[in-house]
């Protein structure tokens, strides 16, 4: 184990709230829940997942859903885009090289568990900034 | 038919019909291709499972045109619902992913609706007698890797040397085609 996570490992103290959302209609959702669970096997941290499963309009806007799956961890969104419309459709994910993908990147998945397992303002001014403003 | 699966049976005929297309022209079932095999492919700038397959879509359609086999992509989603699936979205996708086909604009989903077509991306095949040999998948896999199974490309290597699909039939994966019509 590196030195960056057992700092993570001693800040953790409860475990991760993550909310999955997902509309059955795009079968992408499976496998960005097990690439979840690997991540967070990964990083060796413990983890609440609530399974949301969308399927109205309504819901959809209600719980300003852009697109299944939808990952949050501890209320923040993995890839915020707060353009993003909301509605029940297959959520676009870019890839770091550019492509398309109904999955999102596993280092998305990461990057947002490893800012939520310490300071985010410390370890990622940016998504603190963001934080912040909420 | 694969279970749960929907769209025409194989054996049947190709579905008339006839659509104004990106490049500025009306194409029509008739007009596609007068011999050979013809592909179609319900698509949908929208969906990331489309954005996930295109590259594959594109190799497929440029290797094959030059063995004398068509391609034709339909659009069939409700604008209303989904903007970016508006003609000129489509324009500049085709422009942009270099599409070697049409693609065609399906304003109601009539043209869906008649071929069954439920999930972009739906593949087509007809043989020359315009008979489908082919209904499912471009491929075992959105992500691409060393282990998929050819669909597409194995259908038409067949139907090209006159013999029968191994899998005429694949499971469908991609976003549900939401037209006017409720296909």
């Amino acid at each position: 184990m590196n030195e960056e996570k057992q700092v993570v490992t001693a800040l953790r103290t409860e475990p991760l709230q993550i909310e999955f959302l997902y509309w059955e209609e795009c079968p992408s959702h499976e496998r960005a829940l097990r690439l979840l669970r690997d991540v967070l096997a990964q990083e060796q941290v413990p983890a609440d997942i609530q399974m949301i499963r969308i399927e109205s309009d309504e819901e959809a806007e209600r719980l300003h859903f852009p697109g299944s799956p939808t990952i949050r961890v501890n209320g923040y969104d993995i890839d915020e885009d707060p353009a993003a419309p909301v509605g029940l459709s297959c959520r676009v994910y870019r890839t770091a090289d550019g492509q398309t993908s109904p999955l999102p990147p596993r280092e998305l998945i990461e990057r947002a568990i490893r800012v939520q397992t310490r300071d985010p303002q410390l370890s990622n001014p940016a998504i603190g900034a963001e934080q912040q403003t909420r | 038919m694969t279970a749960g699966q929907h769209g025409l049976d194989l054996g049947a005929l190709l579905p008339a019909f006839s659509l104004p297309a990106t490049d500025g022209q009306m194409h029509s079932s008739e007009s596609l291709a007068s011999q050979g095999l013809l592909v179609i492919l319900f698509l949908a700038n929208h969906c990331p499972y489309v954005a996930a397959w295109e590259d594959r879509i594109v190799a497929i359609a440029n290797e094959f045109a030059d063995r004398g086999v068509t391609f034709a992509g339909i659009s069939s989603n409700d604008v209303t619902r989904h903007p970016q699936d508006g003609q000129e979205r489509m324009r500049r996708r085709a422009r942009e992913k270099n599409y070697p086909f049409p693609y065609l604009y399906d304003e109601d989903g009539a043209v869906a609706a008649a071929f069954g077509a439920t999930r972009t991306p739906e593949v087509f095949v007809f043989d020359a007698t315009r008979r489908l040999r082919y209904h499912g998948a471009v491929d075992s896999d959105y992500e691409e890797g060393s282990h998929l199974q050819n669909y597409l490309r194995d259908a038409l290597d067949r139907l090209g040397t006159g013999q029968s699909v191994f899998q005429p039939e694949t499971p469908l994966v991609g976003c549900r085609i939401e037209s006017r019509q409720g296909s």
